[in-house]
């Protein structure tokens, strides 16, 4: 279980726009890095991020080796209805995180 | 006999100079041109087809970076964010990583506000560009060139 850290407001009033920041637990190891047997560390890394608010996709990113450890993501988001954001990580070696967060519209 | 030895010798040393001159400039061009060569195919390629215009995007990073582990930056982009005229993707390339991408992200109508933050991993001192997709296909970008003082991938995290 990776460990993961999201912040946004908990409420927010209708069109308004705002700020996401979310980070994940990951060593994000770059394939490029030899160990301590001077042999090429094979990569594992996070390749991709989405954001859905109420199933739909508010947004997307796809992550490369020179992404740093621990991904960190800051986006925005119109709030439109009350309802969940699920964020969902995706890597190499099967990995998949997802989270989702409630958020009060008025 | 004796007077043509040193006029060889010098030929040799001449050209052997100028060989260690030549070799001496191919590796300092040589490898940063190819790889000039390899961000502005990465831009190209992600721009498809589009002409690549300087302007409505801002990478903010810092110019000189200490620890290249880990390197905040924002990408902004000026647009009304509407169903009709909104940023779609925004991509980070880097000059002198061993990979040309950095992170590609997809906004929509519904982001409300082109603006990413993120953390990246930076191999030297190098150049960065930012570019931007726009909803009418329109391409947008920021190069910025940053200093390294410790070089991500190199040296141990203290």
């Amino acid at each position: 279980m990776a460990r993961t850290l999201i912040k946004l407001p908990a409420s927010a009033k209708r069109s308004e726009v705002i700020e996401i920041h979310t980070t994940i637990g990951h060593e994000m190891e770059t394939g490029f890095r030899p160990g301590d047997d001077g042999k090429i560390l094979p990569r594992n890394i996070i390749t991709h991020f989405s954001c859905h608010y109420n199933d739909e996709l508010v947004f997307e990113a796809a992550l490369y080796s020179a992404m740093a450890a621990n991904p960190y993501i800051a986006f925005h988001t119109i709030a439109t209805v009350s309802g969940t954001l699920r964020f969902s990580w995706e890597g190499d070696n099967g990995f998949r995180h997802s989270e989702s967060v409630a958020l009060q519209v008025t | 006999m004796t007077t043509d030895t040193p006029t060889m010798t010098n030929n040799t040393r001449r050209q052997l100079l100028s060989a260690g001159t030549a070799l001496g400039a191919w590796l300092l061009v040589g490898p940063a041109a190819a790889n000039s060569d390899e961000l502005a195919a990465a831009i190209r390629n992600f721009a498809a087809g589009a002409p690549v215009k300087q302007g409505r995007v801002l990478l903010d990073i810092a110019p000189i970076v200490d620890n290249g582990n880990t390197v905040p930056l924002t990408v902004s982009v000026e647009s009304p964010m509407t169903a009709t005229d909104h940023v779609t993707a925004i991509a980070i390339f880097n000059e002198r990583n061993p990979q040309r991408e950095v992170a590609k992200f997809t906004l929509t109508p519904r982001s409300g506000r082109a603006r990413v933050a993120t953390r990246i991993r930076l191999a030297t001192t190098q150049q960065l560009v930012a570019v931007a997709r726009m909803s009418d296909g329109s391409c947008w970008s920021h190069t910025v060139n940053v200093n390294v003082s410790i070089a991500a991938c190199l040296e141990e995290v203290v």
